[in-house]
């Protein structure tokens, strides 16, 4: 078997033969959702979508920000901006656990050589009301990826279950490239006439995100997006379902769930310039958890959510 | 008779929760069997990563058949009586026996219960099981409505003996019992048939599966240890985390590996929690000088390079995770040589203990405070417990405890020490949460006590202050834990001391601190306080065998609030009254406060002084007067001297004079005089008894 396996040589090639293996398997390969977001479960092809009883497969990377995390490119392993390689599959398949291991030999980890462990990891999301058992999984004793069956989500229960795989690539990718510091990761293939590091890539934005993020962005403003972001949020939802215009149930569901997300990623700015004290911390998600359930509430009203016209009587 | 064999075949279940799940399963099966009439001879359980395993031996082929008669209503009882019967019953009318009684005609049903074959009876058992198995987190999966730790893939479930076995017919949501299994997910994953659980056993082991985890945990240990000895090297012991490994793999494979030179100097905690907590690693230790120098991880598969790739990825991983350690101890070191630690606590004035409660530097003040006045009466030097208290939170704002916070405390001690701190400071820095549980040892060093007293007892004034007590099972800021510390401390140390007054000064300072705070001066929640304390060594006391009502009796009394005092009064009451005198004493004591009561309440006058000796008509009266004399004689100077043991003695010698008393004295004389001399007499028993306990809260 070790023989057929290839090992890849870049960070791109990595994320280039996920979306083919996730593909073959029947995923809509997505792309990124363009905001700023903690994490991959946030892409509203993971939050929206794992709601209702509609069946659902999609795959996609999701660039992830964690202000907090932000080391100015130096640390070998920690970054504020980093890819999240997100599968989320409803109902999740019986055979989700052999499809994830393909996935791992598909991007050269040979199961011959390897010790893969799946091992306890209850997933909770206190700012998007959601929860799920599952595993981490360890690759030689190293988290390689979550593995989560989700049981509920802006406060809904999960019928059905959608079965949620999330990679980290970085970490990932560095080690089955072998190389130390991320910075020195080839992110194009090496012998390229332009070969480009992950650090020519990410060592200045790192640099310039991790001052902005920790001494400079404007609290005041990012207190004020806040609370405008929570308002809007509302405003929208509260919009009544039938559009004056067009005479269309329209309910603004994503409009809606874009606010809940801004709001998020404000309060994790705000966390970063450490200007939220530990008791408010707590309120601050608890307000955002409010904004996820609401629009969760409104997107179960419709028809991607599994809303049907006769059902509405 | 037939063997019965079931495995409950899962995706990965945690570690933590397979041993009793698979005792559970046995229980839930067994007793469902017995409940329906299937003894059986044995029974064992058996768990892996991903099955529960349950072999019953000797089961009954089928159940037996039974008869049962049960009498109904009489023969003329209404309509609506005897169709209730026959519901409940289960038969109809025309079975019912009519049969003459002393009451009239009766009703009586014989109720037949056929017996059932054994395969019948287990397949409704198992699927009760599957059904409300209870596991302490279970979840669904797909489109089901089944729950099961995680998703069940399928159910093995065979009767056997030797004329063959048969699959118990079975199926739950869509899973149908069958006699196939899989082996290790990456070694050996097709599928096979067995036929019996010893079948089952070898066929897993050829299929790379240890089944029975105490197998498994002997056998990491085992090599382990030797692997370790070859290299002049010992594993440290952790049971807990050798349980957890032998329920992380089904085939237990030990390798050794290299901590890297640069990581050596880091305390061997740090190495130890590093390796522990994130990647379940054994500590492997050089017995010449004590450091971790190795460790030992589990792989679950074996390898064409004998794990040379494995060891490896988890030397790199334990690399990346000590560099973060390493990075972190130099830069608290830094700064402690920088500022010092109380350079390194400033940042403790940002941080809120609790809204109401002020920020953890304000704490810290109170604190010193606090242990500044506990300090002498623990034997410690007041600068030195001032100095300790100052600084021993100081690690809460280091990089390292941010990272591991199960190591507060004892980076505290690390850094003290660093620091330049010395004469116990260090060690109560360290041990000033102490006594964590129930199990965890006492601070007995001078400094650690007078600390770690202080740190409580404001914890305990300050939440009594604002009114956040513990309610139920609420105890969010675990002050029974709190409570149950200072208990500890105070009575492994044999410390005397007024509580009520170090309530007092830590309710003065919490007031400085807060506004929302009660004055404890004004408020009662000192006594309150002291009354939960209380509580809570009733609860302490109650498990070391005292009995409740002994230490009422012994709460009753002044002085309550030194806790040590009120221990040795309940100790020597306990004993004497496991003497003959003590608990006949009792029984005299309860009788004279009966009389005394009774006659109190109907006389409306209170019987309290002026027994006279020359008023005594009998000798057994006269002999009580001097009994009482001789008592009170001991007993006074012995409670002064706080002899409980001695004043206990000398009151239960009075058991005789009292019998003696009461059987030839009629309190009730008819005169007048005689009769009230004779209840005072009563009044000085109950009197000196009480002096040395409230006998009147002991049962019995």
């Amino acid at each position: 078997m070790s023989d057929s396996i290839q090992v890849p040589k870049s960070f791109q090639e990595i994320i280039l033969r996920l979306q083919t293996y996730w593909a073959e398997k029947g995923c809509a390969v997505l792309q990124p959702y363009d905001m700023e977001v903690g994490a991959g479960t946030f892409h509203p092809a993971t939050t929206l979508r794992s709601l209702g009883t509609q069946p659902w497969a999609a795959a996609y990377v999701q660039p992830s920000r964690r202000p907090t995390d932000g080391r100015y490119g130096e640390n070998p392993n920690r970054l504020q901006h980093y890819y999240q390689y997100q599968v989320v599959i409803k109902p999740s398949p019986p055979d989700l656990q052999e499809l994830y291991l393909g996935s791992l030999m598909a991007i050269g980890v040979d199961m011959s050589l390897h010790d893969i462990r799946f091992v306890e990891d209850d997933w909770e999301s206190p700012t998007l009301g959601a929860w799920g058992l599952g595993w981490e999984v360890w690759c030689d004793g190293m988290e390689v990826s979550q593995f989560t069956y989700f049981q509920q989500v802006g406060g809904h229960d999960c019928h059905p279950v959608s079965g949620e795989l999330t990679y980290g690539l970085e970490r990932l990718a560095m080690y089955i490239l072998g190389v130390d510091h991320v910075m020195d990761m080839p992110f194009n293939d090496p012998q390229t006439p332009i070969a480009l590091t992950y650090g020519d890539i990410f060592k200045q934005t790192e640099e310039e995100y991790a001052r902005w993020n920790f001494d400079t962005a404007d609290t005041e403003v990012l207190l004020r997006h806040f609370e405008e972001a929570e308002t809007h949020c509302r405003e929208i939802l509260d919009a009544p379902h039938e559009d004056p215009k067009t005479g269309k149930r329209i309910i603004m569901v994503h409009p809606a769930y874009d606010q809940c997300i801004k709001a998020s990623h404000v309060f994790n700015l705000l966390d970063a310039r450490g200007v939220i004290s530990v008791t408010e911390r707590q309120a601050y998600i608890g307000r955002v958890r409010a904004l996820a359930k609401a629009c969760a509430d409104a997107f179960v009203q419709t028809s991607a959510g599994g809303w049907q016209p006769e059902s509405a009587a | 008779m037939p063997d019965l064999l079931i495995e409950l075949f899962s995706e990965e279940i945690p570690a933590r929760m397979q041993r009793r799940a698979a005792r559970d399963l046995k229980k839930m099966v067994t007793d469902g069997l017995v409940d329906a009439g299937l003894t059986y001879a044995s029974a064992a359980e058996f768990s892996t990563p991903r099955r529960l395993a349950l072999t019953v031996e000797g089961v009954l082929a089928a159940s037996p058949t039974t008869v049962e008669e049960r009498k109904g209503p009489r023969a003329d009882a209404p309509q609506k009586a005897i169709e209730g019967f026959l519901r409940g019953a289960g038969v109809t009318r025309d079975q019912l026996e009519e049969r003459e009684t002393p009451k009239g005609a009766v009703f009586f049903a014989r109720i037949e219960k056929t017996g059932r074959p054994a395969a019948d009876i287990i397949a409704e058992v198992l699927e009760h099981a599957v059904r409300n198995f209870p596991w302490p987190k279970s979840m669904r999966w797909g489109t089901g409505a089944l729950r099961w730790v995680r998703p069940l893939h399928s159910i093995l479930c065979i009767l056997g003996d030797e004329a063959g076995t048969e699959v118990v017919p079975l199926e739950i949501d869509g899973i149908a019992a069958a006699d196939r299994t899989a082996g290790h997910r990456f070694h050996a994953a097709d599928r096979f048939s067995v036929t019996s659980f010893e079948d089952y056993v070898s066929k897993l082991k050829r299929a790379f599966v240890l089944l029975d985890p105490a197998e498994r945990a002997d056998a990491i240990w085992h090599d382990a240890t030797n692997l370790a000895f070859a290299n002049g090297l010992e594993v440290v012991e952790d049971r807990d985390l050798l349980a957890e490994v032998a329920g992380l793999v089904e085939w237990p494979v030990v390798l050794m590996g290299q901590i890297g030179d640069d990581f050596l100097g880091l305390p061997p905690e740090v190495l130890q929690t590093s390796m522990k907590e994130h990647q379940k690693f054994f500590s492997v230790r050089n017995p010449k000088t004590g450091r971790i120098e190795r460790f030992i991880t589990v792989a679950n598969r074996e390898t064409a390079d004998v794990g040379a790739t494995i060891l490896a990825g988890n030397e790199k991983v334990l690399s990346a995770r000590l560099a973060d350690a390493k990075f972190f101890w130099d830069n608290d070191l830094r700064t402690i040589e920088a500022v010092g630690l109380e350079g390194m606590a400033k940042p403790l004035a940002q941080v809120t203990f609790h809204n109401k409660l002020g920020t953890q530097a304000e704490r810290i003040v109170r604190i010193e405070a606090l242990a500044r006045e506990i300090a002498p009466l623990v034997g410690a030097k007041p600068d030195l417990a001032a100095e300790a208290a100052r600084i021993a939170k100081a690690d809460l704002t280091s990089e390292m405890v941010y990272e591991f916070p199960e190591l507060q405390g004892l980076m505290g001690r690390y850094y003290a020490q660093a620091a330049g701190h010395d004469d116990g400071v260090p060690q109560a820095c360290e041990e000033h949460y102490a006594p964590l549980g129930p199990s965890d040892g006492v601070p007995t060093a001078p400094v650690s006590v007078a600390v770690a007293l202080a740190d409580k007892i404001d914890t305990l004034t300050g939440f009594w202050a604002i009114d956040e007590k513990p309610t139920g099972s609420k105890d969010p800021f675990a002050l029974r834990r709190a409570a149950l510390g200072v208990i500890r401390i105070v009575l492994e140390n044999q410390l005397t001391a007024s509580l009520t007054g170090f309530i007092k000064k830590a309710g003065g300072l919490v007031a400085e601190n807060s506004e929302g705070a009660a004055d404890p001066t004004a408020g009662h929640y000192a006594a309150d306080l002291l009354s939960f304390l209380h509580d809570r060594l009733k609860v302490y006391l109650r498990d070391q065998g005292v009995r409740h009502d002994i230490i009422d009796a012994c709460i009753a009394m002044p002085g309550n609030d030194d806790l040590t005092l009120l221990v040795k009064r309940a100790r020597a009451l306990a004993e004497v009254l496991q003497t003959d005198d003590g608990e006949n004493l009792i029984q005299g004591f309860k009788r004279a406060n009966n009389i005394l009561t009774q006659a109190e309440a109907a006389d409306g006058v209170e019987y309290s002084y002026g027994a006279d000796v020359k008023f005594a008509e009998t000798d057994a009266e006269r002999a009580l007067f001097e009994a009482l004399d001789r008592a009170e004689a001991a007993i006074t100077p012995a409670m002064k001297a706080e002899e409980f043991g001695k004043a206990m003695a000398a009151m239960a010698a009075l058991r005789a004079p009292i019998d003696a008393f009461f059987e030839t004295v009629k309190i009730n004389a008819d005169n007048a005089t005689v009769r009230r001399n004779r209840l005072n007499l009563l009044s000085r028993i109950t009197r000196l008894c009480t002096s040395v306990a409230d006998l009147t809260r002991i049962e019995g």
